[in-house]
C-alpha cells in the first residue's frame, strides 16, 4: 500500500487502471440492472422487491464509505501523509450522494410496505446521523482560513464519528426496529432466495467500483489543482520581484 | 411493455427509486468527470504560459 502513496506514482497508476475500473463498472452497473428487472417478483413484496437492489447496495456504500474515510483521516492525523488527507476529503461527497440515495429509496420502499415513509426507529435515526455526520465532516474541511487546520479538526471529527457505524450495523438488533434485520450478511449465510440475491450482489460490485471510480477521479482532481495552486503561487512571486514588491530595501 | 412499466401496481414507489439512483449516482459522475477536465485544461495552459515550457 505504502508503494502507492506517493502522489506522481498515484497519478501515474490510477491513470492505467481506470479506463478498465470504468469499462467494469459500466459492464456489472448494466447487468445488474438487467438481472434486477429479470429477477421474479417476491411472493410477499411483489415487485417493491426491486427497489432493494438500489436500497441495500446504497446503504452497504453509505457505511463503506464512512469506514474508508475514517481509516484515512486517522491515517492523515498519524502520518500527515498528503493523499490519505485527499482520499478522506475526495470520499466524503460520494459517502453524503450514497447516504442520500439509501434514505430516499428507504423512503419510497416504506412507503408502500410499512405504510409509513418515515419512523423515528434506531436504524433509520443512525442512518440519517451518518449522512449529517458527512455534511458535518464537509464543512469543517472548508470552515478554518488554514486548510490545513480544517483537513485536522474534520479528521478528529470523523474517528469520533466512526462509533456510529457499529451503531448502524447493529441497530436492528440492540433495539426493536420496524427495519428487518439483516438478511444477506449474517451468521449462517444469507436467508433470500437465489433468485433476488444474484441481483443484489451484482448491483452491490458495480455500486462498490463505482465508488472507487469516482474517487480515483475526484482525487486526480484534486492532486490537479493542488499542483495549479502552487503554479499560481511562483506566478505570483515571479510578478512581485518583477515590480519590485518583493524587495522592499530597495525602495529608497 | 404496459405490465412492465405498472411494476405490479407499484410503478410509483419502483420508478422513482431507480430515477434517484440515476439522478444522484450520474450528478455525481458527471460532477467529478468535469471537474478533472477543467483541472486538466487550467494545468494545461498554465504550462504554456510559464517560460520553463511544460512539466
Amino acid at each position: 500500500m505504502h508503494r502507492f502513496a506517493n502522489p506522481a506514482r498515484f497519478m501515474r497508476v490510477s491513470g492505467t487502471v481506470l479506463p478498465w475500473l470504468a469499462a467494469l463498472t459500466a459492464l456489472m452497473l448494466v447487468a445488474g440492472l438487467v438481472l434486477g428487472f429479470r429477477a421474479p417478483p417476491d411472493y410477499q413484496q411483489g415487485d417493491t422487491v426491486r427497489i432493494m437492489f438500489i436500497h441495500v447496495p446504497a446503504a452497504w456504500m453509505a457505511v463503506f464509505g464512512y469506514s474508508s474515510l475514517a481509516l484515512a483521516s486517522a491515517a492523515a492525523l498519524i502520518w500527515r501523509h498528503p493523499l490519505a488527507e485527499i482520499a478522506a476529503q475526495q470520499s466524503a461527497p460520494l459517502g453524503a450522494g450514497f447516504t442520500a440515495l439509501c434514505l430516499i429509496t428507504g423512503s419510497l420502499w416504506g412507503a408502500p410496505m410499512w405504510g409509513t415513509w418515515w419512523v423515528w426507529d434506531a436504524r433509520l435515526t443512525s442512518v440519517l446521523v451518518l449522512f449529517f455526520l458527512y455534511l458535518g465532516y464537509i464543512a469543517l474541511v472548508h470552515a478554518f482560513d488554514d486548510p490545513s487546520r480544517g483537513s485536522r479538526a474534520a479528521s478528529v471529527l470523523a474517528l469520533v464519528g466512526s462509533v456510529n457505524v457499529p451503531i448502524i450495523h447493529y441497530s436492528v438488533e440492540w433495539w426493536s426496529t420496524l427495519h428487518q434485520p439483516a438478511s444477506v450478511m449474517r451468521l449462517g449465510g444469507p436467508t433470500i432466495d437465489r433468485s433476488i440475491l444474484l441481483p443484489l450482489l451484482v448491483m452491490a460490485l458495480a455500486f462498490t467500483l463505482l465508488f472507487i471510480v469516482l474517487l480515483l477521479i475526484r482525487m486526480r482532481a484534486a492532486l490537479l489543482e493542488r499542483k495549479i495552486r502552487a503554479l499560481r503561487l511562483l506566478e505570483a512571486e515571479a510578478a512581485g520581484t518583477e515590480y519590485g514588491f518583493a524587495a522592499p530595501e530597495v525602495s529608497a | 411493455m404496459m405490465e412492465f412499466l405498472a411494476m405490479g401496481g407499484y410503478a410509483l414507489y419502483v420508478w422513482p427509486a431507480y430515477g434517484a439512483a440515476l439522478l444522484v449516482l450520474g450528478s455525481l459522475t458527471v460532477n467529478a468527470v468535469l471537474r478533472y477536465r477543467s483541472a486538466e485544461r487550467e494545468l494545461a495552459s498554465l504550462n504554456a504560459r510559464r517560460p520553463g515550457g511544460a512539466r
